[in-house]
């Protein structure tokens, strides 16, 4: 089964803290249409719950999220 | 009665009877969310303190609030509506004395010199900017941006003397306690800050 999933957008969050990453994030999902998925990259601890948080409140899927040396990605797909 | 109902009745047809019910209902609710479709969650805050540190909260929680599909207000009385005046928001001060959690601790009888506020303020302002946190101005600006209601207090202006022309654009038109409670009343989340 192939993991790789493709990325309509690259978000680059690093060095953002808290609530920057979150608020890039719904900014660059109202650029895309719905179905579309945005690959997010951040280097804030924080962002792991809240961008779970994020998409239980807002609805849109996160797709997955990876974390490697301090680095988080995650994909969201639009859904509204 | 229902117990010979029940007897009678085939257990493929109860089975069958039950999902045509669940089916039926599930269609209904449906139709009726899509004709009254749900408000979104709200949020109100009072900000009613001026320092670097109290406006903070309000300001990340509202802009969150908003990017969580939900709408925020803020209600800016007493030492909270510094924040709105021009050319506030870039020099809110942090003020140790009193304050046995600030970075560095000192007796009060330190803090209290002239000159530590500002002290404590500089290097308060250098961590924010050294670890890339958002500034105040920089929140509010995406406050107004956003979306987020921003309410003075009319009663505080009246105190203070403080003009409409005084406050930073994008605020809207002072309001009193009845319309911050009546936007509270509905609100989900409400907050004294």
């Amino acid at each position: 089964m192939s993991t790789e999933i493709k990325a309509d957008k690259v978000l680059d969050c690093k060095g953002m803290k808290c609530p920057m990453p979150i608020l890039k994030t719904k900014l660059a999902l109202e650029s895309l249409q719905v179905g579309q998925v945005l690959e997010m990259i951040a280097t804030d601890k924080g962002s792991k719950p809240d961008m779970a948080a994020f998409a239980e409140q807002t609805g849109h899927t996160l797709i997955s999220m990876k974390e490697a040396d301090g680095i988080y990605t995650y994909f969201i797909r639009k859904t509204k | 009665m229902e117990q010979k109902l029940k007897e009678h009745i085939d257990p493929a047809l109860e089975e069958r009877l039950r999902s045509l019910i669940d089916e039926r209902i599930d269609a209904k609710l449906a139709a009726r969310i899509e004709k009254h479709p749900s408000r979104k969650k709200k949020l109100a805050v009072i900000v009613s303190k001026g320092t670097l540190e109290a406006a903070y909260p309000p300001l990340i929680l509202a802009t969150t609030a908003v990017a969580l599909d939900m709408e925020a207000a803020l209600f800016f009385t007493f030492f909270g509506l510094h924040i709105l005046k021009k050319g506030s928001a870039e020099s809110l001060r942090f003020v140790p004395l009193g304050n046995p959690a600030t970075p560095m601790p000192m007796p009060n009888i330190i803090s209290a010199l002239p000159g530590m506020t500002a002290l404590a303020t500089l290097m308060m302002k250098k961590t924010i900017a050294s670890k890339q946190i958002v500034s105040v101005p920089e929140l509010l600006d995406l406050a107004r941006e956003s979306g987020v209601k921003l309410w003075p207090c009319q009663m505080t202006m009246d105190m203070m003397g403080i003009e409409r022309k005084e406050l930073i654009e994008g605020l809207s038109d002072p309001v009193g306690a009845a319309t911050f409670l009546s936007y509270a009343a509905d609100a989900d989340i409400t907050l004294f800050i």
